[in-house]
């Protein structure tokens, strides 16, 4: 009996491994490389920009400059668990429990320097990018104010039906007032070379990272999008250097890998879902057990799409110039209509059978419109729909058995029409 | 004081209201937020109309935006998809926050108004290429209501436009000024219905009322009173009951940072600028939404500046539930008063609210305190 049990746990366990994707652990290397790096930027006479998920980091890149994103240090704080005890303590500060629990946990965090990592370096200046919402124009006002260092804000005006004439002159301007803005905090000429060399490297990185969310309309997927979760910080914090490439390219090779020897994600993939807005950081191995279990996995999001989604856009030849059109026409700042057309076109590409959406409190741009791509994705996909009531960072608004209740519940259904 | 009456009479029943002009051939144009260019709006023929929640129960918005989006986000698009706007004839969204971001979205694929424009305005006003870029908007703004309405609209039009517009807005900062002078002259329920009037009814005839109101205050006497003297501070507030209760209990409103009051109509717009560059310079200049960067610190030296100047004794933010750029706001606003020594209270609100057994609580409270 016992040994019989000891095989099978053997089994188990080299199963789970081989299942494994092998470039996480060189993945968090690098990322804590990344984090001391700019724990040490003063030693080292760098400045840090402190900038958001969808701002443009290229120019910083092409002027030595350390990007430090407090948005992916909200993710870590989710994950971590820590996000709860650092939003109630923005709270006592005065914040509402209804804004954003990014914003509530980086806003308490810089005061008392927990979370995960003891909290971010402080920034030497503030690049805050309206593309994905008007919270994050909100939110570094309050660290400019609290770090007492230059903010500039570049504004790129929802395109609801179009990317207007008016919309590109006004965004290109600000590129320019971009370049200026850092020189004047460098006191350093930019350099309009390197920043070419950073352009090719950010549309190389992206279209790698492209190449490696399309891995997964392979029957089974080799990764599912809790992976891409994990292994999209790099397109966010290190976008235009060859670290980036370089690891994508090593990434893309292993899901190939994987494809060839039929390594799936998901031991027994039978139903394939698409998920819609951020993770849940701090539920992130629970839910995707309970997805795993039901045999079906989570084959891509338009959350980590974000991130490539403006490729078609970008003239590498001419990256200061297309710029501005790639960044102001991401995923979140178009209308919901279109957002609804990209989902449709994803719901074709990866074949999936049902669609989660997180309604997330802490996002009002991501979540407000849910309803209406819902509706149309039911009627022109003809698939089931899930909505779940929760927040990224912030687990007092989820509830957890209530959650389980409503997956089971949607699995049965597609079970059913499988 | 039988000058208050039509005021009363225009908020008490907006759908006749909105008949009552309809029947004067004139079309309606609905919008959402004080950012809206009235002025264009109003060259072009149309009566412009700010679109309050009715604050009935929310059923058929469910369908479109969650709870945790504003009452008056929700209220307006529920009164839209129960037929009550019907009367209107287009709608405006001014880029303003997250929430109306995607109302516009969602009313574009669920309505049918007629005319629609997204103003995308831009979310900082202090700089030269976001002018450039306001400008651009408007200049497109006006051409959107060209094609509607079949004929140019001349200069001349925008310019009587504005001379109205500005006529409304100094009657209206007199009132406040008098209200200010002698807290007792008018009451804030009366002057609630004033300032929420003026966005509904017809501006001509308002001009009118406005200027008896103006003439009537001005000789009124008002004995000597004792209160607080208060500020509100918020985005929306379309509750009557705050001022009687404020009153109730020992204190009037002396002044406001409300889009439904001083920050929509304080301050003039050049008459002696082309009218498309002044508009720019009005919509860039006026006292700045907390949606909108004009610098990190304007909204809180705005608030000290406004309590100074009316020598408040206390500010209180009535702020409307779920609603982000204030909310945002809210405690480095307090810490700047609290650093001239002037208490705040925080009000939570929401649109549908009923009962305000609470709040008349916190209100006491905070005003025998301060």
């Amino acid at each position: 009996m016992t040994d019989t049990s000891t095989n099978k746990n053997d089994d188990q366990n080299k199963d789970q491994d081989r299942r494994k994707i092998k470039s996480a652990k060189k993945m968090r290397d690098i990322m804590t490389t990344y984090y001391l790096e700019a724990m040490t930027a003063k030693e080292n006479n760098k400045k840090i920009a402190w900038i958001t998920s969808g701002g443009p980091v290229e120019p910083l890149i092409a002027m030595d400059i350390i990007p430090v994103y407090p948005e992916n240090h909200g993710a870590m704080i989710g994950a971590s668990k820590m996000g709860e005890d650092l939003c109630v303590k923005a709270e006592d500060m005065g914040y509402s429990s209804d804004l954003c629990s990014y914003a509530r946990a980086d806003i308490s965090c810089a005061v008392v320097n927990g979370g995960p990592i003891g909290g971010l370096p402080k920034p030497d200046m503030l690049v805050c990018c309206t593309n994905i919402c008007g919270t994050v124009l909100k939110w570094y006002e309050i660290q400019a104010r609290y770090f007492n260092v230059p903010l500039f804000i570049l504004d790129t005006p929802i395109c609801h039906t179009e990317y207007s004439p008016e919309i590109a002159v006004y965004v290109r301007k600000q590129i320019n007032e971009y370049i200026i803005f850092l020189e004047t905090q460098t006191h350093k000429k930019f350099n309009h070379d390197k920043m070419a060399i950073v352009g090719r490297l950010a549309l190389q990185g992206q279209k790698l990272w492209q190449k490696i969310l399309n891995t997964t309309a392979h029957k089974p997927s080799p990764m599912s999008a809790f992976d891409s979760f994990f292994f999209l910080a790099l397109i966010v914090t290190l976008r235009g250097t060859q670290t980036a490439v370089d690891f994508y390219q090593e990434l893309a090779l292993e899901m190939e890998d994987r494809i060839q020897r039929g390594i799936s994600i998901v031991p027994k993939e039978k139903y394939r879902l698409l998920w819609d807005n951020l993770p849940l950081w701090y539920q992130l191995k629970w839910l995707s057990n309970k997805f795993s279990d039901h045999n079906a996995c989570l084959v891509a999001d338009t959350y980590t799409s974000a991130w490539c989604s403006a490729i078609k856009y970008i003239d590498e030849n001419n990256f200061l110039d297309s710029m501005a059109e790639a960044y102001t026409r991401i995923y979140l700042n178009i209308g919901v209509d279109q957002m609804a057309d990209q989902v449709l076109d994803m719901i074709q590409f990866y074949d999936v059978d049902g669609f989660v959406m997180h309604s997330n409190r802490s996002c009002k741009p991501y979540s407000f419109g849910q309803m209406d791509i819902m509706k149309t994705v039911r009627e022109k996909a003809g698939i089931p729909v899930i909505m779940i009531e929760a927040d990224m960072v912030d687990p007092r608004n989820f509830s957890l058995s209530q959650a389980e209740t409503r997956i089971d519940a949607f699995m049965e259904i597609i079970k059913q029409k499988g | 004081m039988e000058e208050i009456t039509p005021f009363h009479n225009a908020i008490q029943d907006p759908f006749a209201l909105a008949s009552n002009i309809k029947s004067r051939s004139k079309k309606i144009i609905g919008y959402m937020c004080s950012y809206a260019p009235e002025e264009l709006i109003h060259a072009a023929g149309f009566h412009p109309m700010r679109m309050f929640s009715s604050k009935s129960d929310i059923s058929l918005a469910e369908n479109h935006l969650q709870a945790y989006c504003c009452s008056l986000v929700r209220g307006v698009l529920e009164d839209s998809l129960a037929g009550r706007l019907d009367f209107l004839d287009g709608t405006v969204f001014p880029h303003t926050c997250d929430s109306i971001q995607r109302l516009s979205d969602i009313w574009r694929l669920n309505t049918n108004y007629g005319f629609f424009s997204d103003v995308v305005m831009p979310s900082k006003l202090n700089t030269q290429s976001s002018m450039a870029y306001m400008t651009d908007v408007l200049e497109k703004f006006k051409k959107d209501l060209e094609k509607s309405i079949g004929r140019t609209i001349r200069d001349e039009d925008l310019s009587n436009s504005i001379s109205l517009f500005n006529g409304i807005r100094k009657n209206l900062a007199r009132v406040y000024e008098l209200k200010s002078q002698s807290p007792g002259i008018i009451k804030g329920a009366d002057l609630y219905a004033v300032v929420k009037a003026a966005m509904l009814m017809d501006r001509d005839e308002l001009f009118v009322l406005l200027k008896n109101l103006v003439q009537k205050l001005e000789t009124r006497k008002s004995g000597p009173v004792h209160g607080k003297r208060l500020i509100l501070s918020g985005s929306v507030c379309d509750m009557p009951d705050i001022y009687t209760l404020i009153e109730a209990s020992g204190g009037f409103v002396v002044a406001d940072d409300l889009c439904t009051g001083q920050r929509w109509f304080e301050g003039q717009i050049p008459e002696d600028l082309p009218p498309m560059e002044a508009l720019t310079d009005r919509y860039a200049h006026r006292v700045v939404c907390p949606a909108k960067h004009s610098g990190n610190t304007s909204r809180g030296e705005h608030i000290v500046n406004l309590a100074e100047n009316h020598k408040a004794d206390g500010v209180i933010f009535a702020l409307l539930k779920f609603c982000d750029p204030h909310s945002f706001d809210y405690p480095y606003m307090k810490e700047f008063l609290a650093k001239v020594g002037i208490k705040t209270l925080h009000l939570e609100l929401d649109d549908q609210q009923q009962g305000q057994g609470q709040l008349s609580t916190r209100i006491e409270t905070f005003i025998s305190m301060i």
